[in-house]
């Protein structure tokens, strides 16, 4: 397994995963997966939601056995969860009964660790990672980022030779998530640990740029490994950088770009197509602010992210829709405005909902199909369910909810069905034909 | 002093006694007397019942106190093991839930009375002329009376565990036994713990009823305060039942006292909330006993024992159904599974039928049927009554913060005492001024379980949030349109769980309430519960199943058609 200078960690060999659907046949979340990881390298898995980040970490980590492919670790094919791999939570998992020493201890003690020398690694690592102080305090009484400093510590005590984090910062404000990143960087680049690679899953470009040494972009639905881009700059980096920035720039347009290069664009959407919910608000928000200065009808997503302060996966649902009502292009990392976007942002509200209603119907092929079979059923009602089996049939139950969720809230905007969730039933009802 | 001694190293100082010692130490040691000596009179043949009549002084009562204490605490421990092996089962095997959860449903709905006249019968059999026969039937009615809404309470916690905590555990690499005492016990803690109160408060009211039953010819009275209140009406000694109330009230306080109180404020550190709570659960007790340093000392051992057993590497029979694996069930085996299951529920169904068919033709069906629906409406109408009484109380109540912290223990007080030890007084009444017994009878079924409304209301109307009731007055909305689209709708899932709780004891109280007695006279009201009371005494059994069967078919109908579709409409629209 010697390669010409790392030696390798982990391999993930074609690795697939998907779930049993009674119809369709299998339902695919990730498909034909490789990567490797190698001594000494810090790895993040960037990738919006739907992307199967977390099930490809959950598969590296033993807890879901995949339906393709294998995992090698040190060398052997891994069953279960291995030894030496410990996981940083993003909800932190915590155990609420135990305390701060109690929970860094709990890992030691399942590997049958004396108690003695339990306890002075447990104190060893909560002194290392700044916990001194709170052995005593149990999770409900911490902060979210001391919880999370209690999530490493436990992580690290274990002695792991591999440290896999699913998007460990996301739950904390900005401040408290900065002085975790470092904290951890500066431990991982003064040796102090351990640890000899660490896989980070993230949604944030910025924070794969700041942390990681490789990044794998995965693309959604099913999620595939779409680009690796390595990331050149030493520790510490400056996120004002110029090149920081060209690269942060760089990882949008190729994450936005996909969708071009895969066909046609906006023709792609059909009956099943999972769509996320985006408040109508916020889409209306984000025209209003991109009609106007400094955007003036044109934005760098990247700069727009950052002073809007969303995150990838808030701003890019969003971007997204707008492109397939025809409200907005999104390429090469930029948002435009179309003539109908502009038209929609200087328009009074039924206006605007007129317009909006006749985008959707075009637009949104679940949409159209809710309001013609309701135009077709004579008294113009038909029940949820009808439409969910329909979905079911391409999609996750979930993601089949999702939808429909999204989609009623779209099609109550707009007044071209009203719904009732009482008795789960659309109709026609205090909707002008 | 204390400042100058080490924390860590300071093990000699923590084996010496401190003051809190002294008060503990006694205190633990009198329990363990009291308990070892309960436990050898319960090994004393039978014939020492029958001989030795329970005796009227009230200087007797503290050790009858004791004795039925006893048998609740015994009650209780059955109840968790089977609570903890029974939801296990139900949780973790796909199977096992099929079948053993609607049993469950069924087995909450039987009147707990209903099972004493079975269980009479197989225990003395069980234990022939030992007083331990007795004592076990006792303590299987209450354990019949504790166990099931446990037992649902905790297989509930298993399902919802955090996928998180479960993907910890399985990293940690932690067994099936190991996950079982690290996660998924302590996590069900909290609704555990909760559950218990509920049923020990339900519980004195069955103990008091089992310690003095007459199943045909076998005529058991055990010593204890049920046993009391019994020869006390028999001997229509109204100054004994004035002694039995007031020892039951202390008794019941005590309990509080020394097991419940200590038991919650422990139990929050369980709690899967992210803050610390504003009014964490104190009691005095555990603060003694965390403060008593040879009382820490003492529990040690134990509490490593239970450690060391925890962390046992066993593998239980069903592996860990929670890691994500797609495990695909074979579609052949659970076709097996549903034909066996159903072959074994017709089986069962045509025993019992042949049963009952041997002595009982379709006109006593109907007429069981007819006083069903007789005690269908007395409990009806009371819980309606009830209700009307006690929502607008309880509201008035709930929303003055100073007077709910008074009344709320009050209430679970009232709703824990066992009002059987009330009804000699109704009896009395009723017979000194010739009263219909139908009509007069019947608020006893209520009588000590429309509490549980009015500690329901008073709890949902403090939890009402503050906002709601200032967006009412600052839009002016007042009087009858203030509780119709205010407050009401607010409190509707607390009040419909409080009804439900008392719904239920109102069909099992009215089996002790449909028939009483005063010495000689007998009082006897129009009703099903008065059937199960009159056949249990006869020992006619197969007219005891269909009394029973008719009155869980009632409770598992009223239930399904009333309050089930109330509850799921509340919980998901007015919340």
């Amino acid at each position: 397994m010697q390669s010409t200078s790392q030696q390798q960690i982990l391999a993930v060999n074609d690795v697939g995963c998907g779930f049993d659907k009674a119809q369709q046949g299998e339902l695919k979340v990730l498909d034909g997966v490789n990567l490797t990881l190698k001594e000494g390298e810090i790895v993040g898995l960037l990738g919006r939601s739907g992307s199967g980040k977390s099930t490809l970490l959950r598969i590296i980590a033993g807890l879901i056995k995949p339906t393709e492919g294998h995992v090698e670790y040190c060398g052997k094919p891994l069953s279960g969860p291995a030894e030496g791999v410990a996981m940083v939570f993003q909800t932190f998992a915590l155990f609420p009964w135990l305390t701060v020493l109690e929970n860094v201890e709990a890992g030691l003690e399942a590997l049958g660790v004396a108690a003695k020398e339990r306890r002075e690694r447990a104190l060893s690592a909560i002194d290392l990672i700044g916990l001194d102080g709170f052995e005593n305090a149990y999770p409900r009484e911490l902060s979210g980022g001391m919880r999370q400093r209690v999530g490493f510590a436990r992580a690290l005590v274990v002695n792991p030779t591999l440290l896999l984090m699913d998007e460990p910062f996301s739950a904390l404000d900005v401040l408290t998530a900065e002085t975790l990143r470092t904290d951890m960087l500066d431990l991982w680049n003064a040796g102090s640990m351990p640890i000899k690679s660490v896989l980070i899953v993230t949604h944030n470009i910025e924070e794969a740029v700041f942390m990681c040494d490789r990044i794998l972009l995965l693309s959604s639905n099913p999620g595939r490994v779409g680009a690796e881009i390595v990331v050149p700059f030493p520790h510490p980096r400056n996120r004002l950088a110029p090149a920081f920035r060209q690269l942060v720039d760089d990882i949008y347009a190729k994450m936005t770009a996909r969708k071009q290069t895969a066909g046609a664009p906006r023709s792609e959407l059909h009956i099943g197509s999972w769509m996320p919910a985006v408040s109508t608000n916020l889409l209306a928000g984000l025209i209003e602010t991109l009609a106007v200065a400094p955007y003036h009808g044109r934005a760098d997503l990247p700069e727009l992210a950052s002073s809007l302060r969303l995150e990838v996966d808030d701003l890019f649902p969003v971007a997204e829709f707008l492109q397939h009502l025809g409200f907005a292009e999104v390429s090469e990392g930029d948002i435009a405005l179309t003539m109908p976007g502009r038209l929609f942002a200087e328009e009074g509200t039924q206006a605007r909902k007129l317009r909006f209603a006749e985008m959707l119907l075009r637009a949104i092929p679940l949409a159209n199909h809710i309001r013609t079979v309701l135009n077709e059923r004579p008294g113009q009602r038909a029940p949820l369910d009808r439409f969910k089996q329909e979905l079911e049939d391409f999609l996750s139950d979930q993601a089949a909810e999702e939808t429909l969720s999204a989609v009623i809230d779209w099609g109550r905007y707009a007044e071209i069905f009203s719904y009732n969730d009482q008795s789960e039933m659309f109709s026609l009802e205090d909707v002008e034909a | 002093m204390r400042m100058m001694i080490p924390v860590i190293h300071g093990s000699a100082r923590r084996l010496m006694p401190n003051r809190w010692d002294f008060v503990a130490f006694p205190l633990i040691l009198c329990i363990i007397v009291l308990g070892s000596t309960g436990f050898r009179e319960t090994l004393a043949p039978l014939t020492t019942l029958q001989t030795q009549t329970i005796s009227l002084d009230p200087a007797a009562l503290p050790g009858y106190a004791l004795r039925t204490t006893l048998r609740m605490l015994a009650a209780m421990l059955a109840s968790l093991v089977f609570s903890l092996a029974y939801g296990t089962l139900a949780a973790k095997s796909r199977r096992a839930e099929k079948v053993l959860v609607p049993i469950l449903d069924i087995l909450q709905s039987v009147p707990v009375l209903g099972y004493i006249s079975f269980t009479v019968t197989f225990f003395i059999a069980l234990f022939p002329g030992r007083v331990l026969g007795a004592e076990c039937a006792a303590i299987f009615a209450i354990f019949t009376s504790q166990a099931w809404n446990m037992t649902f309470s905790f297989y509930q916690s298993m399902r919802t565990i955090p996928r998180d905590l479960n993907e910890v555990s399985s990293s940690f690499h932690l067994s099936a036994w190991q996950r079982f005492w690290k996660l998924e016990v302590p996590f069900s803690l909290p609704g555990l713990i909760w559950n218990m109160m509920m049923s020990m408060s339900g519980g004195w009211f069955f103990v008091v009823a089992s310690e003095a039953i007459t199943v045909g010819n076998k005529n058991i009275v055990l010593p204890g305060i049920g046993g009391y209140l019994a020869q006390a009406i028999a001997a229509r000694d109204l100054g004994a039942v004035g002694w039995v109330i007031l020892t039951m009230t202390l008794v019941i306080l005590l309990y509080d006292q020394f097991l419940f109180r200590p038991l919650v404020a422990w139990a929050d550190k369980f709690r899967m909330e992210d803050t610390a709570s504003q009014a964490a659960p104190q009691s005095w007790l555990l603060d003694l006993i965390r403060r008593a340093r040879l009382i820490q000392w003492l529990l040690r051992p134990p509490g490593q024992l239970v450690l060391w057993l925890a962390k046992l590497p066993l593998r239980l029979p069903f592996g860990h159904a929670a890691a994500g694996s797609v495990r695909k069930p074979s579609r052949g085996g659970d076709l097996l599974w549903n034909v066996l299951v159903l072959l074994a529920t017709v089986f069962f169904l045509w025993r019992v039928v042949s049963f009952v068919g041997q002595e009982v033709g379709l006109s006593e069906v109907m007429h069981v049927f007819g006083m069903g629906l007789a005690t269908l409406v007395r409990v009806l109408v009371l819980i309606a009554l009830a209700s009307l009484v006690w929502v607008p109380l309880g509201v008035m109540i709930g929303l003055r913060p100073h007077l709910a912290q008074r009344i709320q223990p009050l209430a679970q007080f009232l709703a824990a005492f066992p009002t059987n030890l009330l009804f000699p007084i109704f009896v009395v009444g009723i017979v000194y001024f010739h009263a219909n017994p139908d009509i007069w009878l019947s608020p006893l079924i209520v009588l000590g379980t429309q509490w549980y409304i009015l500690f329901n209301v008073i709890a949902g109307a403090s939890a009402f949030p503050n906002d709601f009731r200032e967006a009412a007055t600052n839009f002016r909305i007042r009087g009858w349109q203030w509780w119709r689209k205010v407050i009401l709708p607010g409190i509707m899932p607390y009040y419909i769980t409080g009804a439900i709780t008392a719904s239920g004891g109102a069909w099992n109280a009215s089996i002790v309430s449909e028939l009483v007695s005063w010495g000689n006279t007998r009082i006897e009201a129009y009703g099903l519960g008065a059937y199960i009371a009159r056949t249990t005494a006869a020992g006619d059994f197969p007219k005891i199943i269909l009394g029973i069967a008719v009155m869980s078919l009632f409770v598992v109908l009223f239930n399904r058609l009333l309050w089930r579709p109330m509850y799921a409409y509340a919980e998901s629209k007015l919340n």
